[in-house]
């Protein structure tokens, strides 16, 4: 493969006391990928991208991000969480939430001034919500919450975009108007990790895909293994047959 | 003692002003911590730490046998921040939900502080007089330097909280995603706790073990209904601790010397009462209002829009209509007909009803509506 690698993950264990979360993954992401995670509930999906971003300690393994360990690449990496792991009844308004996505570039102590506003406002151009910046997030849609959270991420100009269930909860001119950025993402050259549940829009959303189970079942591109074989090791069920019966 | 008289014996009598001052400075440092406190979901952390103070005052009080303010509240100090960390280490380590960990913590530091003062209590040394002051505050005992001790702190937290303010909220609203910009979260949440801790100590001596929660919730509770800005609400929540100090304490002067602490709580818990009923967006009584203002609203919708259907059949929209005809579809009266009118939604002339073009404009974009209320 010629492409560059963007993320490399070796022998990634994660467990909550006991029970291993997620046991000895090896992924190798390539740059420039819109990828989906699938796999059950209780896989680890969201496990695996927090414990890349180090949310989570593994037990073992290491993640690189371009090469180097992430800690020294973080600017290069943006992460939009699970939307409802926020208080959404917080005091605070739309572009306050996404100037936030500034904070990490601006460092300790330091205030965001215009410049980081300017680019807050740009963010809240691209997912069509610059008429609600001055908006409570508490009166805002799910949907519209969710796109605030894309835009904070994209505020932070990163290489990586790791998003969490981005479609869980939003209508479809939401779910349109994300996919199409990560596409625009992808275009531009940047790589794009989503944990996914909706398996029927995989080949039409994305290029490259990982099957996980605790264990990793499966990775690479869309065309070659999102297959019957893939999907009954992940999910434990023929899937196909099981939704056609 | 009159009010009147109270205000201005405030600026002369030494200790009038610095029981004024105290308390006053108390409710504002209570105030400002207390939001980041009560945003967190810790409301109840501040009921464990203060209980957990009491045998840290007691084992002061043992060691060095003097009273001295400062040392006494050392002590409190470091049994407060001992018992805050062990409760975060309990949530952290063990399966416990934070519920859990603050009632054991609260109980078992209560519990050992009781024991240790019924012991110094028992001792023989007619010194140990006045320590039970820590477990309802006494204000009368504040002299002035315990009070520049308080003013001392409370800079200190509000130079720390402008210094860390970018910090703070990013915390509040989203720890992960906090950890993934590179911030060191255990120190932003160390920073908070530790000023936390430290506002409840310097709150013993004035409202006690006992009462001191409710000076960190009740101004942030009440604040939190008049706004949506984390720096208003603050703000304001310094403000309404600050008020609650000064007035609680003319209260306690001016009526026979009613215990300072517990009424400067009930006067913080009066605002409290005050912000929920009656704040304009979050409050009971206009949220109430909204509502059964928006029911009537949509009720006289639900007529035009059925008016609506029936002019849309003539060719004239201002076609005039028999109010017969509407008979047969509950919701209107005679009441809400005259209030149509008056929205100019329609025109009525004896038993017959037209439907105006503002009216036609309205029944036309009803569902096309923003929410009246942001």
């Amino acid at each position: 493969m010629t492409q560059k690698i963007a993320i490399q993950v070796d022998d990634l264990t994660v467990a909550y006391n006991y029970k291993p979360v997620l046991w000895d993954i090896d992924l190798v992401i390539p740059q420039g990928v819109l990828m989906a995670i699938v796999g059950p509930n209780g896989a680890g999906k969201s496990t695996l991208i927090k414990a890349i971003l180090g949310i989570i300690d593994p037990i073992a393994g290491s993640v690189a991000i371009y090469g180097k360990p992430y800690k020294k690449q973080r600017k290069l990496v943006a992460y939009v969480p699970q939307k409802g792991s926020v208080d959404w009844d917080f005091p605070t308004t739309a572009l306050d939430v996404v100037m936030m996505g500034t904070y990490g570039s601006l460092g300790w102590i330091k205030r965001p001034g215009q410049r980081e506003k300017k680019a807050a406002l740009e963010a809240l151009e691209k997912v069509d919500m610059l008429s609600f910046k001055n908006r409570q997030i508490s009166q805002l849609s799910g949907g519209q919450q969710q796109r605030i959270f894309l835009a904070r991420a994209l505020v932070q100009n990163a290489s990586i975009y790791f998003m969490d269930e981005p479609f869980q909860g939003v209508d479809a001119s939401t779910e349109i108007a994300i996919i199409n950025i990560l596409k625009e993402l992808r275009k531009a050259g940047k790589t794009v990790v989503v944990v996914h549940h909706d398996l029927q829009t995989v080949p039409e959303y994305f290029d490259w895909v990982t099957f996980l189970n605790v264990k990793k079942i499966a990775t690479g591109a869309v065309k070659d293994i999102f297959n019957d074989d893939n999907l009954t090791k992940t999910y434990g069920i023929n899937y196909k047959v099981a939704v056609n019966k | 003692m009159s009010i009147t008289e109270y205000f201005n014996l405030i600026f002369s009598d030494y200790t009038l002003r610095n029981i004024s001052l105290g308390t006053a400075v108390l409710g504002v440092i209570c105030g400002m911590l207390g939001s980041f406190a009560v945003l967190r979901k810790q409301s109840l952390l501040g009921d464990a730490i203060s209980h957990a103070a009491l045998p840290g005052i007691a084992l002061a009080f043992l060691i060095t046998g003097g009273k001295d303010s400062n040392v006494l509240l050392l002590g409190a100090l470091v049994s407060g921040l001992v018992g805050a960390f062990w409760i975060r280490g309990m949530i952290s380590k063990t399966h416990l939900k934070s519920d859990t960990a603050l009632g054991l913590i609260l109980s078992l530091f209560f519990g050992f502080g009781m024991m240790l003062l019924t012991y110094i209590q028992k001792q023989p040394n007619a010194n140990q007089a006045g320590l039970d002051k820590y477990l309802f505050g006494q204000a009368a005992t504040l002299v002035e330097s315990d009070v520049l001790l308080m003013i001392g702190v409370t800079g200190v937290a509000l130079l720390v909280v402008l210094l860390f303010w970018k910090e703070f909220k990013l915390l509040l609203f989203d720890q992960d995603y906090t950890k993934t910009l590179g911030f060191n979260t255990k120190f932003i949440d160390i920073l908070i706790t530790f000023f936390i801790v430290l506002a409840i100590v310097i709150g013993l001596q004035t409202v006690g073990v006992v009462l001191m929660s409710a000076m960190l919730l009740a101004p942030a509770a009440a604040a939190r209904q008049w706004t949506s800005s984390l720096a208003m609400m603050v703000f304001l929540a310094a403000l309404i601790g600050g008020f609650s100090g000064v007035f609680g304490t003319a209260i306690s002067a001016t009526q026979n010397n009613l215990s300072t602490g517990p009424v400067i709580v009930l006067v913080a818990s009066f605002f409290v009462v005050i912000s929920f009923v009656f704040s304009p967006t979050r409050g009971l009584l206009f949220k109430q209002i909204r509502l059964i203002k928006n029911r009537r609203d949509l009720k006289l919708k639900k007529t035009l829009q059925f008016m609506y259907g029936i002019a849309q059949t003539h060719e004239n929209i201002d076609h005039p209509h028999t109010i017969r005809i509407l008979n047969n579809f509950q919701g209107f009266t005679k009441k809400s007909l005259r209030k149509m009118e008056e929205n100019q939604w329609i025109l009525l002339n004896k038993q017959q009803w037209s439907l105006t073009s503002k009216g036609f404009k309205e029944a036309q974009n009803l569902f096309n509506q923003q929410p009246q209320h942001e």
